[in-house]
C-alpha cells in the first residue's frame, strides 16, 4: 500500500492530480485507489492538498497517515505536510517553488522545475501534469500507460495534446534523473 | 293598505335536488368546518364557478392547501387535492407542477400560511414565475387557532397575541407579489363575488405566478375581538368602504384598520414562466442534446 | 423491471460518493431533484443540475430545505421518482416533511451526507451523529428505512436500493452517508441498465371512482395513483381514514399509525440487511456501519493477528435495526464492540437487543475524522475479557499514546 500526499496552493491542479493518479491506478492498473482532498476555507487560494492511497487490496482506512510519497508544489504546502512524510519516503518538489529543509532519515529528494517546464510549453497551468510525469517516473506507483489513459479523460479535450506533452516532459526528466542515479550516484541523486 | 302577499314559491324537494356544485365538491364531507358568515365558503364558490365556466378537464387540476381555516379548502374540492404542512403548499405545488407540467396547480390557502410561515416560498415562486395560481384568503388573523396576530393584521387591530393592539407594519400582499415578480395580481373582498370569480378565471388562464387576494370576513375572531360586529356588519363594511381601482399602483394598497380597502386587478403582465425560461436556456446551450421538458415522465 | 437506460451511465468511473449518489438515483429512475446546497452534500446537487437536462429529468434549487422536501413529495405524487439531499442543519429543517412523507406514504429518497454537529458544527468534516435523528427526528410515531454505504460504489448501489425500498413500502428512505464517503473518490462500476433491478411503483388498477388512497394491501402497503390520473384523491397530513379524509379520533389514529409502523416492522425480515463474517465462535463481534465499518475492519485484522476471536456484523440497512440477529448473537458472544462517530447512538439499539447477556462497548468519536483503528483494537482487547456484561453501554478509557 502506497500513501501519497500532493500539496500546493489552490489553482495549481493539485486535486486534479490526485484524481488522475487515483483513476489511473484503479481503472487502468487494476489496483485499488482512494482519493481524498482537503475541504474548507483553506482550499480557496491557500494551501491545498490531495491524498491518494494506492493498494493491491481494498483500502480500508481512507486517509493517509504516513505518506510514502510527498509531492510539494508550494512552500506552504511543503511546510504543512513535510513533517508527516515517513523516514523512508520520497519527496518530490517543484525546485523553483519549494526550498526544502535539510533532509531527515532516509528521505530521498527529487526536484523538477515543473512550473518552468510548463511555461516553456506555453502554459503554467499544466505544471501539475509535468509533475505527474515526474512522479510516475520516480515513484513507479502507477504505470505510464495507465496515466496516459487517465489524463485525456480528465482534461478539456482541446488541451489533451498539450497535457500529454507536459506529462512526457516530466516523465523523461524523471527517467533521466533516475538514470544518473543508477550510474554511480545512487542515494545521492536528490541530496542538495 | 297592506303590502301584497308574495306568492309562496314551491320549494324544491331537497333530497332529490343535487347541489349545483356537486361534481366539484366532496359532498360526503359537507357540512364543512367553517363558521357561519365566514368568507372562505364564498371564495370556494367563486373558485368552483370559475372552474365550471372554464370547462376544463378537472382531472388535470390539482389543488394544494396548507394549514389553517383556508387550508381545509383542498379537502372539500373534488379534485386531486393535497392538504400539506403549514406554510409549504407553494413549495409542494412547485413539485407537483414540475413533476407533471400538464397539470394546472392551484394553491388555496390563508394569509398566515402563505405570507408568514410560507413567505419564503411565496417570494421565490413569484421570482421564478412558477406556473401556479395562488388564491390567498386574507382575514387579517389566525382564525383556526383562536385569533392570533398575523403579518396582515392592520395596525392597532387586536388579536389574542396582540392584546394591546398590533404595532407592526403588515404586508401589503399585492405589492409583495408584484415586487417579487408575479404576473397577475388582483384583490377582492368576499362581497365582490362576480368580480372575484372573473379574476380567478383570469388568474387560472394566466401562465405564470398569479395571485388573487381575497379579503374575507372572520366574525368569530377578527370581528369579535375588534368589536366590528357580525359577519353581516363586516360585509356591510366592505360594501361601504371598498374602492375599485383597477391598475392602481400596488404601493398604495396598504390596508388600514377600519379604513377603506382598495380592490381591483392591479397587475397583468407577461414574463416567461420557470419552465419556459428553463427550456429556452437549456435549448440554447445544449442544442439537440436537450429535449424540452414538458410532458409526463 | 429493469432500469431505464437513459439514466444509466454504464462503465467504470472514478467518482466521489456524492456524485455516485446522484448517478445511483438517475440509474434508479429518479427524474426529479429539488434541493438546497449544503456542504458536504452540495456535489450531489451539482451533479443533478448538470445531468438532469440530459435525461429528461428536472432539477430545481429550492429556496430552503423545507421547500426542497415539500417539492419532492409533490413531485413523487405525479409519478416521478424524486429525491433530495442535505446535511446536518438542512436535515433538521427536513424533519417536518419526513413526517409528511411518512403520513402521506410517499416514496422518495433523502440522502444525508453527515457532518459534525450539533448546529453548524463541522461543515467540511465527517460525523455519524444523525443516526437517531434519522429514526426519530420528525414528531409523532412512524417507521423509516435507512441505509448506510461505506464507499462511493456502495453509495451508487445503495441509492438504487433506497429507491426500490421506498417504492416497495411507500415510505421515505434515507441514505445515511457521511462527509468521508461523500468526498472520497474511488472506482465506481455502473452496470448496464438491464442488469439493474428496479422496483416499479405499486399502482392501483381498479375503477377510478373506487380508489381509496390508504386502503392497504395484505402486506399493509396501499397502492398508489398519480395526480392527474382521474381518481380525484385527497391526501392530508392529518390523521385520516382509507379515503384520505381527516378523522380526529383515537380509533382512526390507532388504525392508521399502527399500520404505518407495522408496514415496516412486520416486513422487517425482508428489509433488514447486514453483512456478517466469522461470528461463529467469536468472543467479540464488532458492529459498525458507514465509513466506520471500513476502519473497523483494519482493527479486526489486527485483533485477529493477536489471536482474538473477532467477528464482524456490518449494517447495510441501519433502520429497521437487525434486532433478531443481535439478540441471537448476544447469547453466544462475550461482547459487542461498536465504533461510531458520535457519543453513542446505534449502540443503544445494540444494548437494547443484548438484554444484558453480552457486554456492549462503545468506541465513540466526536466527529471531524474517522476512528484511529488502534482505538477500536484497544477496546476489542478489553472487551474480549467480557467483564462488562450487564453494565449497559460501557466505554474503555482510550489508550495512552507515546
Amino acid at each position: 500500500m502506497i500513501e501519497i500526499r500532493f500539496a500546493g496552493y489552490g489553482g495549481q491542479g493539485i486535486i486534479r492530480s490526485g484524481i488522475i493518479i487515483g483513476k489511473a491506478a484503479s481503472l487502468y492498473d487494476d489496483k485499488f485507489a482512494t482519493m481524498n482532498q482537503s475541504f474548507g476555507p483553506e482550499a480557496r487560494g491557500g494551501a491545498c492538498s490531495a491524498q491518494v492511497i494506492v493498494s493491491d487490496d481494498r483500502v480500508l482506512y481512507p486517509y493517509v497517515t504516513v505518506p510514502n510519497v510527498m509531492v510539494a508544489m508550494s512552500q506552504e504546502g511543503y511546510s504543512k505536510y513535510e513533517p508527516e512524510l515517513g523516514d523512508e519516503g520520497l519527496l518530490l518538489i517543484d525546485e523553483d517553488l519549494v526550498r526544502p529543509k535539510p533532509l531527515r532519515g532516509n528521505i530521498k529528494l527529487y526536484s523538477v522545475p515543473a512550473t518552468r517546464f510548463a511555461e516553456e510549453l506555453g502554459n503554467r497551468i499544466i505544471a501539475n501534469v509535468v509533475m505527474l510525469g515526474f512522479f510516475t517516473a520516480i515513484s513507479e506507483v502507477v504505470t505510464v500507460e495507465a496515466m496516459k489513459k487517465a489524463i485525456p479523460t480528465l482534461v478539456p479535450s482541446r488541451f489533451v495534446e498539450l497535457n500529454l506533452k507536459a506529462f512526457d516532459k516530466g516523465y523523461e526528466y524523471g527517467l533521466e534523473l533516475r538514470g544518473k542515479e543508477k550510474r554511480g550516484k545512487a542515494g545521492t541523486a536528490g541530496r542538495c | 293598505m297592506s303590502a301584497p302577499k308574495v306568492a309562496e314559491r314551491p320549494r324544491p324537494k331537497m333530497k332529490e335536488e343535487p347541489h349545483p356544485m356537486e361534481s366539484l365538491l366532496r359532498m360526503e364531507r359537507i357540512p364543512h368546518i367553517w363558521c357561519p358568515t365566514c368568507g372562505i365558503g364564498t371564495t370556494v364558490t367563486a373558485f368552483a364557478t370559475a372552474l365550471e365556466k372554464l370547462d376544463w378537464d378537472l382531472d388535470k387540476v390539482c389543488i394544494v392547501s396548507g394549514i389553517g381555516c383556508t387550508g381545509r379548502v383542498a379537502g372539500y374540492m373534488r379534485l386531486d387535492s393535497f392538504h400539506t404542512t403549514h406554510g409549504r403548499p407553494i413549495a409542494f405545488a412547485t413539485g407537483v407542477k414540475l413533476g407533471n407540467p400538464e397539470l394546472k396547480v392551484v394553491v388555496f390557502s390563508g394569509d398566515g400560511d402563505l405570507i408568514a410561515i410560507g413567505g419564503n416560498h411565496f417570494i421565490h415562486a413569484a421570482r421564478r414565475n412558477m406556473d401556479l395560481t395562488v388564491i390567498c384568503v386574507n382575514n387579517f388573523i389566525y382564525a383556526m387557532t383562536g385569533g392570533q396576530v398575523a403579518p396582515t393584521t392592520p395596525p392597532t387591530g387586536y388579536a389574542t397575541t396582540s392584546p394591546y393592539g398590533n404595532f407592526e407594519k403588515p404586508f401589503n400582499i399585492p405589492h409583495l407579489a408584484e415586487s417579487c415578480g408575479a404576473v397577475y395580481v388582483a384583490r377582492w373582498t368576499a362581497l365582490h363575488v362576480r368580480r372575484l370569480t372573473n379574476s380567478i378565471m383570469e388568474a387560472l388562464q394566466k401562465p405564470g405566478f398569479s395571485v388573487v387576494e381575497v379579503i374575507t370576513p372572520c366574525a368569530n375572531y377578527w370581528g369579535r375581538i375588534n368589536r366590528l360586529g357580525t359577519g353581516l356588519d363586516l360585509m356591510r363594511f366592505y360594501h361601504e368602504n371598498s374602492i375599485i381601482k383597477h391598475g392602481e399602483d400596488t404601493r398604495n394598497l396598504d390596508i388600514e384598520f377600519k379604513k377603506p380597502i382598495v380592490v381591483g386587478k392591479f397587475i397583468d403582465r407577461e414574463r416567461p414562466t420557470f419552465l419556459q425560461a428553463y427550456n429556452q436556456r437549456l435549448s440554447e446551450i445544449l442544442g439537440d442534446k436537450f429535449k424540452p421538458y414538458g410532458g409526463k415522465a | 423491471m429493469k432500469a431505464d437506460p437513459k439514466g444509466v451511465l454504464t462503465g467504470s468511473h472514478f467518482l466521489d460518493g456524492d456524485h455516485a449518489c446522484a448517478e445511483g438515483a438517475l440509474a434508479a429512475g429518479c427524474r426529479f431533484f429539488g434541493g438546497y446546497p449544503i456542504t458536504p452534500s452540495t456535489e450531489v446537487a451539482e451533479r443533478f443540475s448538470q445531468r438532469c437536462p440530459l435525461v429528461e429529468a428536472i432539477f430545481i434549487q429550492m429556496e430552503d430545505e423545507l421547500g426542497s422536501l415539500a417539492a419532492v413529495i409533490g413531485a413523487a405524487w405525479t409519478g416521478r421518482k424524486a429525491m433530495t439531499v442535505t446535511s446536518g442543519p438542512g436535515f433538521s429543517l427536513m424533519m417536518e416533511h419526513i413526517g409528511l412523507a411518512a403520513m402521506l406514504e410517499t416514496p422518495l429518497v433523502l440522502a444525508n451526507v453527515q457532518r459534525g454537529g450539533p448546529s453548524t458544527g463541522l461543515p467540511t468534516l465527517t460525523g455519524q451523529a444523525d443516526m437517531m435523528q434519522a429514526r426519530w427526528g420528525s414528531h409523532g410515531d412512524y417507521e423509516i428505512i435507512a441505509v448506510s454505504p461505506n464507499s462511493p460504489q456502495e453509495t451508487f448501489d445503495f441509492t438504487i436500493k433506497a429507491f426500490n425500498l421506498s417504492e416497495r413500502y411507500r415510505v421515505p428512505v434515507l441514505v445515511m452517508l457521511d462527509e468521508c464517503v461523500g468526498h472520497m473518490t474511488e472506482k465506481v462500476v455502473i452496470p448496464p441498465a438491464d442488469e439493474i433491478e428496479i422496483e416499479p411503483r405499486r399502482y392501483y388498477k381498479g375503477p377510478k371512482d373506487k380508489y381509496l388512497p390508504f386502503k392497504p394491501d395484505k402486506d399493509l402497503v396501499p397502492p398508489m395513483v398519480d395526480a392527474g390520473s382521474g381518481t380525484r384523491f385527497h391526501v392530508t397530513g392529518l390523521t385520516h381514514d382509507y379515503r384520505g379524509y381527516p378523522v380526529m379520533s383515537a380509533d382512526c389514529q390507532e388504525e392508521l399509525v399502527r399500520r404505518l409502523v407495522n408496514k415496516i416492522r412486520k416486513n422487517a425480515d425482508h428489509i433488514v440487511e447486514y453483512e456478517e463474517e466469522q461470528t461463529d465462535g467469536a468472543d467479540v463481534v464488532v458492529i459498525s456501519y458507514g465509513i466506520t465499518s471500513r476502519v473497523a475492519l483494519r482493527a479486526v485484522d489486527l485483533a485477529r493477528q493477536e489471536g482474538i476471536k473477532v467477528g464482524i456484523l456490518r449494517l447495510i440497512v441501519v433502520w429497521p435495526f437487525p434486532e433478531k440477529r443481535i439478540r441471537e448473537l448476544a447469547g453466544k458472544v462475550k461482547a459487542f464492540v461498536m465504533p461510531e462517530i458520535n457519543y453513542g447512538q446505534m449502540v443503544l439499539e445494540v444494548d437494547r437487543c443484548a438484554c444484558g447477556r453480552a457486554e456492549v462497548a462503545l468506541v465513540p468519536h466526536g466527529g471531524g475524522w474517522v476512528h484511529d483503528p488502534e482505538d477500536i483494537l484497544h477496546t476489542i482487547r478489553q472487551a474480549a475479557k467480557g467483564k462488562g456484561v450487564g453494565k449497559g453501554v460501557i466505554e474503555y478509557p482510550r489508550k495512552k499514546r507515546g
